[in-house]
Protein backbone atom coordinates (compact mmCIF):
# COMPACT_ATOMS: atom_id res chain seq x y z
CA UNK A 1 0.00 0.00 0.00
CA UNK A 2 2.86 2.50 1.03
CA UNK A 3 4.79 1.57 -2.29
CA UNK A 4 1.11 2.29 -4.37
CA UNK A 5 1.05 5.71 -2.73
CA UNK A 6 4.81 6.59 -3.27
CA UNK A 7 4.29 5.31 -6.79
CA UNK A 8 1.45 7.80 -7.51
CA UNK A 9 2.99 10.35 -5.50
CA UNK A 10 5.84 10.48 -7.90
CA UNK A 11 4.06 10.13 -10.95
CA UNK A 12 2.00 13.22 -9.69
CA UNK A 13 5.09 15.18 -9.05
CA UNK A 14 6.65 14.29 -12.49
CA UNK A 15 3.46 15.30 -14.39
CA UNK A 16 3.35 18.32 -12.41
CA UNK A 17 6.94 19.43 -13.84
CA UNK A 18 5.90 18.70 -17.22
CA UNK A 19 2.73 20.40 -17.26
CA UNK A 20 5.16 23.86 -15.68
CA UNK A 21 7.91 24.00 -18.33
CA UNK A 22 10.30 22.95 -15.78
CA UNK A 23 13.62 22.86 -15.79
CA UNK A 24 14.26 18.69 -17.14
CA UNK A 25 11.76 19.84 -19.90
CA UNK A 26 13.53 22.43 -21.57
CA UNK A 27 16.30 22.86 -24.17
CA UNK A 28 20.03 23.51 -23.36
CA UNK A 29 20.01 25.63 -26.86
CA UNK A 30 17.39 27.97 -25.58
CA UNK A 31 18.64 28.73 -21.86
CA UNK A 32 21.56 30.88 -23.37
CA UNK A 33 18.87 33.04 -25.53
CA UNK A 34 16.36 33.24 -22.98
CA UNK A 35 19.14 35.14 -20.42
CA UNK A 36 19.21 37.93 -23.01
CA UNK A 37 15.75 38.11 -23.89
CA UNK A 38 14.75 38.54 -20.07
CA UNK A 39 17.81 41.25 -19.66
CA UNK A 40 16.16 44.73 -19.19
CA UNK A 41 17.60 46.10 -22.44
CA UNK A 42 15.10 43.82 -23.86
CA UNK A 43 12.44 43.41 -21.64
CA UNK A 44 11.69 47.10 -20.84
CA UNK A 45 9.84 47.52 -24.25
CA UNK A 46 8.83 43.48 -24.12
CA UNK A 47 6.27 44.36 -21.43
CA UNK A 48 2.96 42.78 -21.01
CA UNK A 49 1.86 46.26 -19.29
CA UNK A 50 -0.05 49.05 -21.22
CA UNK A 51 3.17 51.13 -20.28
CA UNK A 52 7.35 50.61 -20.82
CA UNK A 53 9.90 50.07 -18.48
CA UNK A 54 13.18 51.48 -17.43
CA UNK A 55 16.05 51.01 -16.09
CA UNK A 56 18.27 47.77 -14.64
CA UNK A 57 15.36 48.20 -11.67
CA UNK A 58 12.94 48.17 -14.32
CA UNK A 59 10.78 50.82 -13.00
CA UNK A 60 7.67 51.97 -14.82
CA UNK A 61 8.38 54.68 -18.03
CA UNK A 62 8.42 58.23 -16.25
CA UNK A 63 6.47 60.93 -16.98
CA UNK A 64 3.16 58.84 -17.28
CA UNK A 65 4.14 57.37 -20.79
CA UNK A 66 2.03 55.16 -22.44
CA UNK A 67 1.83 52.31 -24.56
CA UNK A 68 -0.87 53.57 -26.95
CA UNK A 69 -3.00 51.86 -29.74
CA UNK A 70 -0.25 51.70 -31.82
CA UNK A 71 2.77 50.71 -29.30
CA UNK A 72 4.44 54.16 -30.12
CA UNK A 73 2.50 56.17 -27.29
CA UNK A 74 -0.51 57.96 -26.30
CA UNK A 75 -1.75 60.08 -28.92
CA UNK A 76 -0.09 63.04 -28.55
CA UNK A 77 3.30 62.09 -26.37
CA UNK A 78 4.83 59.46 -28.79
CA UNK A 79 7.71 57.72 -28.11
CA UNK A 80 9.32 59.76 -30.64
CA UNK A 81 8.57 63.03 -28.57
CA UNK A 82 11.96 62.38 -26.96
CA UNK A 83 13.59 59.34 -28.64
CA UNK A 84 15.20 60.24 -31.61
CA UNK A 85 16.99 57.36 -34.35
CA UNK A 86 20.46 57.14 -32.02
CA UNK A 87 21.16 58.04 -28.55
CA UNK A 88 21.08 61.90 -27.34
CA UNK A 89 22.04 63.95 -24.54
CA UNK A 90 25.46 62.49 -24.13
CA UNK A 91 23.46 59.13 -24.26
CA UNK A 92 21.26 60.03 -21.53
CA UNK A 93 18.32 59.69 -23.75
CA UNK A 94 18.35 56.97 -25.40
CA UNK A 95 17.25 56.01 -29.14
CA UNK A 96 16.81 54.03 -32.16
CA UNK A 97 14.93 53.52 -35.49
CA UNK A 98 11.10 52.99 -34.65
CA UNK A 99 11.65 53.17 -31.07
CA UNK A 100 8.44 51.90 -29.25
CA UNK A 101 7.23 48.88 -27.51
CA UNK A 102 6.91 45.75 -28.60
CA UNK A 103 3.03 44.58 -29.18
CA UNK A 104 1.32 42.45 -26.13
CA UNK A 105 1.35 39.38 -28.05
CA UNK A 106 5.28 39.65 -28.30
CA UNK A 107 5.39 40.48 -23.98
CA UNK A 108 7.60 38.23 -21.79
CA UNK A 109 7.74 39.71 -18.77
CA UNK A 110 7.02 36.96 -16.02
CA UNK A 111 7.44 33.76 -17.88
CA UNK A 112 9.70 30.85 -17.86
CA UNK A 113 12.05 29.63 -20.70
CA UNK A 114 9.93 27.06 -22.01
CA UNK A 115 6.82 29.48 -21.77
CA UNK A 116 8.67 32.18 -23.63
CA UNK A 117 10.33 29.93 -26.16
CA UNK A 118 6.60 28.73 -27.14
CA UNK A 119 5.09 32.17 -27.36
CA UNK A 120 8.17 33.81 -29.35
CA UNK A 121 7.73 30.94 -32.17
CA UNK A 122 4.08 31.17 -32.01
CA UNK A 123 3.65 32.79 -35.54
CA UNK A 124 0.04 33.96 -34.29
CA UNK A 125 1.66 35.90 -31.22
CA UNK A 126 5.35 37.22 -33.15
CA UNK A 127 3.42 38.64 -36.36
CA UNK A 128 3.86 35.92 -38.44
CA UNK A 129 7.93 34.92 -38.31
CA UNK A 130 9.07 31.52 -38.98
CA UNK A 131 12.37 30.71 -37.48
CA UNK A 132 14.44 32.41 -39.93
CA UNK A 133 12.39 35.33 -39.88
CA UNK A 134 13.35 35.21 -35.79
CA UNK A 135 17.11 35.14 -36.51
CA UNK A 136 16.67 37.71 -39.19
CA UNK A 137 14.64 40.34 -36.61
CA UNK A 138 17.29 39.47 -34.22
CA UNK A 139 20.25 39.69 -36.20
CA UNK A 140 19.38 43.21 -38.02
CA UNK A 141 16.54 45.37 -36.71
CA UNK A 142 18.25 48.05 -35.46
CA UNK A 143 16.25 48.15 -32.30
CA UNK A 144 17.30 45.05 -31.11
CA UNK A 145 21.02 46.25 -31.99
CA UNK A 146 20.67 48.78 -29.93
CA UNK A 147 20.23 46.61 -27.17
CA UNK A 148 23.77 45.32 -27.62
CA UNK A 149 25.13 48.77 -27.65
CA UNK A 150 22.99 50.97 -25.69
CA UNK A 151 25.68 53.35 -24.68
CA UNK A 152 26.83 54.85 -21.43
CA UNK A 153 25.40 53.83 -18.33
CA UNK A 154 23.40 51.43 -18.99
CA UNK A 155 23.94 47.22 -18.42
CA UNK A 156 24.33 44.96 -20.95
CA UNK A 157 22.53 41.69 -22.01
CA UNK A 158 24.87 38.31 -20.94
CA UNK A 159 26.66 38.01 -24.30
CA UNK A 160 27.17 40.18 -27.09
CA UNK A 161 25.67 40.49 -30.61
CA UNK A 162 28.01 38.14 -32.44
CA UNK A 163 28.03 35.56 -29.63
CA UNK A 164 23.80 36.09 -30.05
CA UNK A 165 23.68 35.75 -33.16
CA UNK A 166 25.59 31.91 -33.28
CA UNK A 167 23.74 31.29 -30.14
CA UNK A 168 19.73 32.19 -32.45
CA UNK A 169 21.76 30.04 -35.53
CA UNK A 170 22.33 26.92 -33.45
CA UNK A 171 18.73 27.00 -31.83
CA UNK A 172 17.20 27.96 -35.44
CA UNK A 173 19.14 24.68 -36.98
CA UNK A 174 18.40 22.41 -34.65
CA UNK A 175 14.36 23.19 -35.05
CA UNK A 176 13.94 26.12 -32.73
CA UNK A 177 13.52 23.22 -29.60
CA UNK A 178 11.93 24.88 -26.46
CA UNK B 1 23.83 74.06 -44.06
CA UNK B 2 20.40 72.62 -43.31
CA UNK B 3 17.16 73.99 -44.43
CA UNK B 4 14.41 73.76 -42.02
CA UNK B 5 10.82 75.02 -42.19
CA UNK B 6 9.43 76.82 -39.35
CA UNK B 7 6.08 78.43 -38.96
CA UNK B 8 5.62 78.40 -42.51
CA UNK B 9 9.02 79.98 -43.62
CA UNK B 10 11.66 77.95 -44.83
CA UNK B 11 15.26 79.14 -42.95
CA UNK B 12 18.75 78.02 -43.51
CA UNK B 13 21.48 77.89 -41.19
CA UNK B 14 24.94 76.96 -40.89
CA UNK B 15 25.19 74.47 -37.84
CA UNK B 16 26.53 71.32 -36.90
CA UNK B 17 24.56 68.39 -37.41
CA UNK B 18 24.04 68.02 -33.93
CA UNK B 19 23.11 70.96 -33.29
CA UNK B 20 19.34 70.35 -30.92
CA UNK B 21 16.68 72.31 -32.74
CA UNK B 22 16.19 73.78 -29.76
CA UNK B 23 19.52 76.21 -29.72
CA UNK B 24 18.79 76.66 -33.62
CA UNK B 25 15.39 77.85 -33.00
CA UNK B 26 16.59 80.00 -29.80
CA UNK B 27 20.03 81.03 -30.90
CA UNK B 28 19.95 81.22 -34.97
CA UNK B 29 16.29 82.35 -35.26
CA UNK B 30 15.80 84.56 -32.26
CA UNK B 31 12.81 82.42 -31.72
CA UNK B 32 12.96 82.65 -27.47
CA UNK B 33 9.35 80.91 -26.93
CA UNK B 34 10.95 77.69 -26.33
CA UNK B 35 12.24 77.13 -23.23
CA UNK B 36 15.69 75.36 -22.47
CA UNK B 37 14.96 73.36 -19.35
CA UNK B 38 16.47 70.22 -18.58
CA UNK B 39 18.72 69.51 -21.95
CA UNK B 40 17.30 65.74 -21.68
CA UNK B 41 13.71 65.44 -22.49
CA UNK B 42 12.75 65.52 -19.04
CA UNK B 43 10.94 68.23 -17.86
CA UNK B 44 9.42 69.66 -21.78
CA UNK B 45 9.81 73.63 -21.55
CA UNK B 46 11.07 72.95 -25.24
CA UNK B 47 8.06 71.69 -26.80
CA UNK B 48 7.77 72.49 -30.15
CA UNK B 49 5.45 70.54 -32.81
CA UNK B 50 6.95 68.56 -35.35
CA UNK B 51 4.38 67.56 -38.11
CA UNK B 52 1.80 68.50 -35.41
CA UNK B 53 3.53 66.43 -32.82
CA UNK B 54 4.61 67.42 -29.37
CA UNK B 55 8.39 67.18 -29.76
CA UNK B 56 11.20 68.12 -26.95
CA UNK B 57 13.25 70.60 -29.37
CA UNK B 58 16.52 70.28 -26.74
CA UNK B 59 16.86 66.41 -27.84
CA UNK B 60 16.38 66.71 -31.74
CA UNK B 61 19.02 67.25 -34.05
CA UNK B 62 18.86 70.07 -36.41
CA UNK B 63 19.71 66.91 -39.14
CA UNK B 64 16.72 65.33 -37.97
CA UNK B 65 14.52 68.15 -38.37
CA UNK B 66 14.91 68.91 -41.47
CA UNK B 67 11.74 67.84 -43.93
CA UNK B 68 9.53 68.50 -41.17
CA UNK B 69 6.73 71.03 -40.85
CA UNK B 70 7.95 72.39 -37.48
CA UNK B 71 5.65 74.69 -35.49
CA UNK B 72 6.61 77.27 -32.31
CA UNK B 73 4.60 78.97 -29.79
CA UNK B 74 5.10 82.06 -31.65
CA UNK B 75 3.28 81.08 -34.21
CA UNK B 76 0.66 79.12 -32.35
CA UNK B 77 -2.05 81.38 -32.37
CA UNK B 78 -2.36 81.06 -35.97
CA UNK B 79 -4.29 77.08 -35.13
CA UNK B 80 -7.61 78.35 -33.81
CA UNK B 81 -7.04 75.53 -30.55
CA UNK B 82 -4.30 76.88 -30.40
CA UNK B 83 -6.01 80.56 -29.89
CA UNK B 84 -8.41 78.75 -27.78
CA UNK B 85 -5.74 77.13 -25.70
CA UNK B 86 -3.59 80.82 -24.90
CA UNK B 87 -7.13 82.51 -24.31
CA UNK B 88 -8.18 80.13 -21.56
CA UNK B 89 -4.76 80.44 -20.03
CA UNK B 90 -4.90 84.38 -19.75
CA UNK B 91 -8.31 83.77 -18.39
CA UNK B 92 -7.91 81.31 -15.80
CA UNK B 93 -4.67 82.74 -14.97
CA UNK B 94 -2.57 79.14 -15.53
CA UNK B 95 0.91 80.64 -15.64
CA UNK B 96 2.59 81.34 -12.32
CA UNK B 97 6.46 81.57 -13.06
CA UNK B 98 5.81 81.15 -16.67
CA UNK B 99 8.92 79.23 -17.49
CA UNK B 100 7.63 75.90 -18.29
CA UNK B 101 3.97 77.30 -20.38
CA UNK B 102 4.98 77.60 -23.62
CA UNK B 103 5.50 74.13 -23.63
CA UNK B 104 2.38 73.61 -21.36
CA UNK B 105 0.70 75.19 -24.40
CA UNK B 106 1.81 73.05 -27.44
CA UNK B 107 1.37 69.74 -25.49
CA UNK B 108 -2.33 71.22 -24.28
CA UNK B 109 -2.75 72.57 -28.50
CA UNK B 110 -2.07 69.47 -30.13
CA UNK B 111 -3.57 67.08 -27.27
CA UNK B 112 -7.01 69.00 -27.99
CA UNK B 113 -6.67 69.32 -32.08
CA UNK B 114 -6.49 65.35 -31.72
CA UNK B 115 -9.01 65.04 -29.15
CA UNK B 116 -11.54 67.42 -28.54
CA UNK B 117 -13.29 66.02 -25.57
CA UNK B 118 -10.66 64.73 -23.31
CA UNK B 119 -11.26 62.95 -20.20
CA UNK B 120 -8.77 63.68 -17.31
CA UNK B 121 -6.95 60.53 -18.28
CA UNK B 122 -6.74 61.75 -21.61
CA UNK B 123 -5.06 64.80 -20.39
CA UNK B 124 -2.65 62.93 -17.48
CA UNK B 125 -1.38 60.67 -20.74
CA UNK B 126 -1.06 63.68 -22.94
CA UNK B 127 0.20 66.30 -20.26
CA UNK B 128 2.29 64.11 -17.85
CA UNK B 129 6.06 65.01 -19.66
CA UNK B 130 5.24 68.91 -19.14
CA UNK B 131 6.63 69.21 -15.91
CA UNK B 132 5.46 72.47 -14.14
CA UNK B 133 7.70 73.37 -10.68
CA UNK B 134 4.90 76.17 -9.70
CA UNK B 135 2.28 72.94 -9.79
CA UNK B 136 -0.14 75.14 -11.70
CA UNK B 137 -1.60 71.42 -12.93
CA UNK B 138 -4.76 72.43 -11.94
CA UNK B 139 -5.11 75.33 -13.55
CA UNK B 140 -3.98 73.66 -16.96
CA UNK B 141 -6.64 70.37 -16.32
CA UNK B 142 -9.42 73.07 -16.00
CA UNK B 143 -8.13 75.52 -18.51
CA UNK B 144 -8.33 72.32 -21.13
CA UNK B 145 -12.12 71.28 -19.91
CA UNK B 146 -12.75 74.94 -20.32
CA UNK B 147 -11.89 74.46 -23.72
CA UNK B 148 -13.40 71.59 -24.40
CA UNK B 149 -16.86 72.07 -22.72
CA UNK B 150 -17.58 75.36 -23.76
CA UNK B 151 -15.88 75.95 -27.52
CA UNK B 152 -15.37 72.88 -29.11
Amino acid sequence: MLLLRNYWLGLSAALALLVSGGALAQSPLFTPIYEVLTHPRCLNCHTLTDFPRQGDERRRHDQLVMRGEDNHGAPTLQCSACHQEQNVAEDKVPGAPHWGLAPLSMGWEGMGPQELCTVLKDQSKNGGKDLQALLKHMEEDPLVLWGFDPGEGRTLPPVDHTRFVELLEQWVNAGGPC
Amino acid sequence: MFTIRVNGEDHTVDVPADKPLLWVLREDLKLTGSKYGCGQALCGACTVHVDDQPTRSCVMPISAAEGHNITTVEAIDQQQIGRLVQQAWQELNVPQCGYCQSGQVMAATALLTENRSPSDRDIDEAMSGNICRCGTYARIRKAIHKIADEQL
